[in-house]
């Protein structure tokens, strides 16, 4: 990975409370464990933006080695790698993710 | 594309001799398998350094030949 994609990453993932690398796009999710992600933050209400990692080789490259995590779905809270969608869903399931958005500040969707 | 239970079981238990290794072929495929891992190992890391423990194991083969692998990682209780 290049210090320019590095950067651009980082320059993503600080730039919005809540992101989510992703394949597809919130409405036409393109991978069963990117709907579920999607999922989950639609129930928890909050805001957050998408990065279609289908659209941009550099980042579905990039993401995999800047997170040290090999696969995508990849939410990020505040510039944090909380992980993928197996991990979303326990924590989810758990209420430590809705309590995690909280404690973030994450503001919720209207 | 596709890979059999058993060498992803395998590959888990290779890396973590102590692991205790559950899959599920969730289409029949051969492509969309749960996994349940637990092992004793995992005490102490959270679910990403656990979850990194089992990708580790199965190193290039994630996101490659294996495309779907619905991962949940434990300790024993």
């Amino acid at each position: 990975m290049t210090d320019a994609i590095h950067a651009r990453i980082n320059d993503i993932v600080t730039k919005s409370d809540v992101v989510l690398f992703m394949k597809g796009t919130p409405l036409f999710p393109q991978c069963g464990f990117s709907s579920r992600a999607i999922a989950i933050l639609d129930h928890l209400g909050v805001a957050y933006d998408s990065v279609d990692v289908l659209q941009d080789q550099e980042v579905r490259q990039g993401i995999k080695a800047f997170s040290d995590w090999p696969t995508i779905p990849q939410l990020y809270v505040k510039g944090e790698f909380i992980g993928g969608s197996d991990i979303m869903m326990e924590m989810y399931e758990a209420g430590e993710l809705s309590q995690l958005m909280t404690d973030q500040g994450v503001a919720r969707a209207a | 594309m596709a890979m059999k239970a058993e060498d992803i079981e395998a590959l888990i238990v290779a890396a973590i001799p102590d692991a205790i290794v559950e899959i599920k072929d969730l289409a029949g495929d051969g492509d969309h398998y749960a996994a349940k891992v637990t092992s004793e190992t995992f005490r102490g890391l959270n679910r990403i350094a656990q979850q990194r423990a089992v990708y580790a194991a199965l190193g290039e083969r994630m996101g490659g030949v294996l495309h779907a692998l619905q991962l949940t990682t434990a300790v024993p209780n």
